[in-house]
């Protein structure tokens, strides 16, 4: 094994169980958040609790930065790991109150590696007005906000997420969303977030980690997995595009530009959203909303209007069969954006991989 | 009501004594043995091996315990004679052997209550304690300690109240000697042999009374904490 670069975690486990094997050699860089990606049983929870040490399997390498955190016969423990964990289940201690929680892990955390304080978390969380509470008195989103609160007052060196969104209705999940997206952005704690869900991947993710049958399948950047028509992202329910821009001033319709003038799109603000103008936003298009023309038309109400060149045309991810092709294309700025066609207005258009087009796009949601 | 004899204070002395020592040193015993029974790692068969061997008493006659004691910790047993070479006394008809017999008698008693809790508060408290930087000990008193009480308040009241009425164990390996190894249903089996029948009654009495209360205060906590647990 070459030496552990900086800035990496580093893993290598094999792990034999019945009718289980993982079998996984890797380096995360330690940066942002890093999906892992993969259905129920992939092995995904058990690599998570090999990072944490909560599983040991003999033989098993893992390295954080330069330092060993399992190797031959060195095996740090848990509680001198300093990473922050946080399950899919409430796990707040119902002994205590919220206060008495999000202070266990910031008291038993040396003074002078205490970087976040309760007040500022308490803010970032939005759970300021609860610390009296006793933790058996609080929703679903609160507690699990209240427990990646307490993570975070550990100041921890790494954050590991397993399926923290799992067991939320969807309300209180885009409720939490938010929080979580703007955590590595303004805490610069590096964390690997556990999900099957394309969505949060799409809202959170810096880079994806696919795993499949207890393999890791590929490690690559967001913008990449969500650039190939046969990205596991899009087995389900089919593909997306995920722009990712600068969002500026409403105009006098009300409408916000968003992207460079290249490849600009004008989009409304929803109501609610944390959407304000100047900041970096993400956009989500559903490659069913997009259509693709030759020429620019100019009688239709739909106003976002890229120009693109089309990279490639594939069979449409999901169950349409020989039917629907995706085109994947790229806008004029870099970026990827999915269409799904009919095979027959593809051929009717004579669609070839190079071809200049224009992508016309119905709606557009936002991310953040 | 209460003009009790010498002896039966002496009884009374040596049967608290022996319950509160059994207690203390079964609380000690059946924690790791009811964690690792709720959850620890290792084979399932091992596992129940060891469940099995801790709820023996339930089943055995105390007599049989009693005798098994007997033959190990007397002067010819394993124990007694190895005990005896190196110039200390053998454990048979002692207050050590006695004690002995109890902490073994009333294990099943102090584990499966223990083992009912931890097994209801499962590994992830103590896995997000550790997360948060608690060792070991830090965990246990933090986290284990205070969210099973109601399992150990049942564990120890559970194992001082069968102490009380530990009668076969004793019979065989204790004998019957005031102030050392006379409990209280000993004296009342004596009592009741020599016909003394309001002494015998006293006794009794005092103990059913006993034994009902700590079993009602057992089951008030028992439902109280079940109602608490998140």
């Amino acid at each position: 094994m070459t030496r552990p670069e900086p800035d990496t975690l580093r893993i290598m486990a094999l792990l034999e169980r019945p009718g289980f094997a993982l079998d996984v050699d890797t380096a995360f860089p330690l940066e942002g958040v890093t999906a892992l990606f993969g259905r129920s049983g992939c092995g995904k929870t058990t690599l998570l609790r090999i990072i944490a040490g909560l599983e040991h399997p003999p033989g098993g390498e893992v390295h954080f930065r330069d330092t060993a955190w399992q190797s031959g016969k060195t095996f740090i423990p848990l509680h001198r790991r300093r990473v922050g964990l946080v399950f899919q289940e409430s796990t707040l201690l119902p002994h205590l109150s919220v206060r008495g929680n999000l202070l266990y892990g910031y008291k038993r955390t040396p003074e002078p590696l205490r970087r976040l304080h309760l007040d500022e978390v308490a803010r970032l969380l939005g759970i300021d007005d609860l610390l009296e509470r006793r933790a058996d008195q609080l929703s679903g989103g609160q507690r699990q906000r209240v427990a990646l609160g307490r993570a975070l007052l550990t100041s921890p060196d790494l954050l590991l997420l397993d399926e923290p969104l799992n067991a939320l209705d969807t309300q209180t999940k885009r409720e939490i969303m938010p929080f979580l997206a703007r955590l590595s952005e303004e805490t610069g704690i590096p964390s690997l977030l556990v999900t099957h869900a394309p969505d949060e991947v799409e809202r959170l993710a810096t880079r994806v980690a696919f795993m499949h049958d207890g393999q890791l399948e590929r490690l690559e950047p967001l913008r990449d997995a969500l650039a190939r028509a046969d990205s596991p992202l899009f087995r389900d329910d089919g593909a997306v595009s995920v722009l990712q821009g600068e969002l500026g001033p409403a105009d006098a319709h009300g409408l916000h530009p968003f992207g460079p003038p290249e490849a600009q799109y004008r989009v409304p603000s929803t109501p609610g959203a944390t959407n304000g103008a100047g900041r970096r936003a993400r956009l989500r298009i559903d490659a069913r909303d997009v259509s693709i023309a030759l020429s620019p038309p100019q009688d239709v109400s739909i106003l976002n209007i890229i120009p693109v060149t089309i990279e490639s045309l594939d069979e449409a991810p999901g169950h349409h069969g020989p039917a629907r092709v995706l085109a994947v294309c790229r806008q004029d700025d870099g970026q990827t954006l999915m269409a799904e066609l009919t095979r027959l207005s593809t051929d009717r258009l004579k669609l070839q991989p190079g071809a200049r087009a224009h992508a016309l796009v119905k709606s557009v949601a936002f991310l953040d | 009501m209460l003009d009790l004899s010498p002896t039966d204070w002496m009884a009374i002395e040596v049967t608290l004594k022996l319950a509160l020592y059994t207690t203390l040193i079964l609380l000690v015993i059946a924690t790791p043995i009811a964690w690792w029974l709720a959850n620890g790692r290792g084979s399932p068969g091992v596992r129940t091996a060891v469940q099995a061997l801790v709820a023996l008493p339930l089943v055995l006659p105390p007599t049989v315990l009693g005798f098994y004691l007997l033959v190990l910790l007397g002067p010819a047993g394993p124990v007694g004679s190895t005990l005896e070479s190196w110039g200390l006394n053998h454990l048979a008809f002692t207050f050590q052997g006695i004690l002995i017999g109890s902490v073994i008698y009333s294990l099943p008693f102090a584990v499966q209550p223990l083992q009912q809790a931890f097994a209801n508060l499962g590994r992830r408290p103590v896995e997000i304690a550790g997360s948060l930087g608690a060792g070991r000990i830090d965990r246990f008193v933090t986290v284990i300690l205070p969210m099973t009480r109601g399992g150990f308040i049942v564990a120890a009241t559970l194992a001082f109240a069968h102490t009380l009425g530990e009668f076969g164990v004793i019979l065989m390996l204790g004998g019957a000697i005031p102030g050392e190894t006379q409990v209280l249903s000993i004296l009342i089996y004596d009592h009741a042999e020599a016909m003394d029948f309001d002494s015998a009654h006293r006794l009794s009495f005092g103990l059913l009374i006993f034994a009902f209360a700590v079993l009602f205060i057992v089951y008030a906590i028992n439902r109280r904490f079940d109602t608490v647990r998140l």
